[in-house]
């Protein structure tokens, strides 16, 4: 009875709807984005109210939330954060510059898509988008956990090789552990 | 036979209302906290949500013995302790082990909890965390100190060191010894500000500054546990400040049914009055620096609770 399809299900449900519901958001400030974070975290829009909440430590957090253009010196550090954190973990690529290089897709420093790099579940667009999209976004994370679609964790380590690849490439003084979560 | 298999059933029932009620509490004070600052707030079950949650997380990363095992040190301290301290006055429904401890003991217990999450977080070799335990460990020695003075004025004014006895106590004199000796009180309530670790006395985990300091390591299932006995453990110093200044809750003489939930009402009423003082106090004060939070207890508290031991030796 334990081991059958419908109960199963039902565990599932009550998981997912729990993931859903408390979302531990380390919120990694790269970009100029980063300053509509505070907004949408206090009073004036609560995010709060959805459990959204900050997370002090990636090992304690399930969203990573990259909030603008990336300089190929923070890619690293984002990868040993994504690295740390416990599955299941999301990803949300937040403005235009991590979607395409937004305004600075030219720059000699910073990486124009956030996919190649590590996979991302949900994209927020804008230049910088307001608070009301974020928590759009976070509330398309919910429906994609709710149907199990968010997989981001199990697609990193799948396509673990791609991923390192192209790391590798941006990243040319590579000194860390090959695999370190 | 019959008698110890009530026992069992009074202590795991006595655990789980600890557990609920404790992980209410928070999830209400995270409510409330929302309204004052103009905000929605979470649900008031959100604490139960994100527990769920936390013990479904895939994977988890331990580092060595004392971390994999620091979050079960808190929840066996706190479920010792809870087993020592009487719930209900008299009662003959979850007794527990509430006859055989006494104050000195739970004195000592208490402090277990954190001792294996100061080895457990040592262990992980965060520098936050290693921050973090020194500054735990230096405001305990603050405010053990005025909780001691207290709780030794206690022992002195009723010439007994047990629960038990200082419940009947006030059971049959009819006054609380919030009365009979205040500024026991007021020393023993200054101490439990520092014990909640709410504003101004959250230097220990400081979000913004050590990123949860010792708990910067532990994510999922540990998180969960460590969560679960933090909330035991509140609830554990709530109701042993009722029952030692409150007058306890529940009655030796009626021991039925009813009686008995109408005394966990009373208790459930004392134990939230009481959570309110330090989430009134934090909702007001920004945080202070660890040598400034000592200097605060060895102040004020200190005084009050050798005055209150004067008071209670004449
Ligand atoms: S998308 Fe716009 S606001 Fe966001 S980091 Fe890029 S340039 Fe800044």
């Amino acid at each position: 009875m334990i081991n059958d399809k419908d109960s199963q299900k039902i565990v599932d449900y009550i998981q997912n709807f729990s993931r859903k519901h408390s979302l531990f958001v380390m919120a990694y400030g790269t970009g100029c984005g980063a300053i509509e974070i505070p907004a949408t975290m206090t009073s004036r829009y609560d995010a709060e109210r959805f459990g959204i909440r900050g997370a002090a430590t990636p090992r304690q957090a399930d969203v990573l939330l990259i909030t603008g253009y990336l300089a190929t010196k923070t890619l690293k550090r984002v990868i040993r954060v994504y690295e740390q954190m416990q599955e299941p973990k999301y990803v949300i690529g937040f403005g235009s510059c991590t979607i395409n290089g937004g305004m600075y897709y030219d720059s000699y420093n910073t990486i124009n898509a956030l996919e190649q790099y590590i996979p991302v579940d949900v994209y927020i667009n804008g230049c910088m988008p307001r608070p009301e999209s974020v928590i759009s976004g976070f509330i398309k994370l919910q429906e994609l956990i709710q149907q199990g679609k968010a997989d981001n964790g199990k697609r990193y380590r799948e396509n673990l090789e791609w991923y390192r690849a192209n790391q590798k490439k941006i990243i040319k003084n590579w000194k860390m552990p090959d695999y370190n979560w | 036979m019959e008698d110890l298999g009530l026992k069992i059933f009074g202590a795991i029932l006595t655990t789980i209302m600890a557990f609920a009620v404790g992980m209410t509490y928070g999830g209400i004070v995270r409510k409330l906290t929302a309204r004052v600052q103009n905000r929605f707030g979470p649900p008031f079950y959100q604490n139960f949500l994100d527990l769920v949650k936390l013990q479904s997380k895939k994977t988890n990363v331990a580092h060595g013995f004392m971390g994999h095992t620091a979050p079960v040190w808190i929840m066996v301290a706190s479920i010792t302790v809870l087993m020592f301290i009487p719930i209900l006055n008299g009662n003959l429904w979850f007794p527990n082990l509430s006859f055989h401890g006494d104050l000195i003991f739970i004195l000592y217990m208490m402090v277990f909890g954190s001792l294996g999450m100061a080895l457990g977080a040592g262990q992980t070799g965060n520098p936050n965390s290693a921050i973090g335990v020194t500054r735990g460990l230096s405001m305990m020695v603050g405010f053990e100190i005025p909780f001691v003075l207290a709780l030794v004025a206690l022992m002195v004014q009723y010439h007994t060191t047990s629960i038990q006895d200082l419940m009947q106590i006030q059971h049959e004199s009819g006054t609380w010894l919030i009365f009979s000796n205040p500024f026991a009180f007021l020393a023993a309530l200054f101490a439990s500000l520092g014990m909640f670790r709410y504003s101004p006395f959250d230097i220990v985990g400081a979000p913004a500054e050590l990123a949860s300091g010792p708990m910067s390591e532990f994510g999922g299932k540990y998180l969960g546990t460590m969560m679960s006995g933090g909330s035991i453990f509140a609830f554990i110093k709530l109701t042993l400040y009722v029952d030692l200044f409150l007058g306890g809750a529940g009655n030796p003489d009626h021991t039925g049914i009813w009686a008995t939930l109408a005394g966990i009402g009373v208790l459930l009423i004392k134990t939230f009055t009481l959570y309110m003082v330090p989430v009134f106090y934090g909702w007001v004060s920004p945080r202070y620096r660890t040598e400034q939070a000592i200097r605060y207890f060895w102040g004020w508290p200190t005084a009050l609770g050798i005055i209150g031991l004067i008071w209670a030796v004449y």
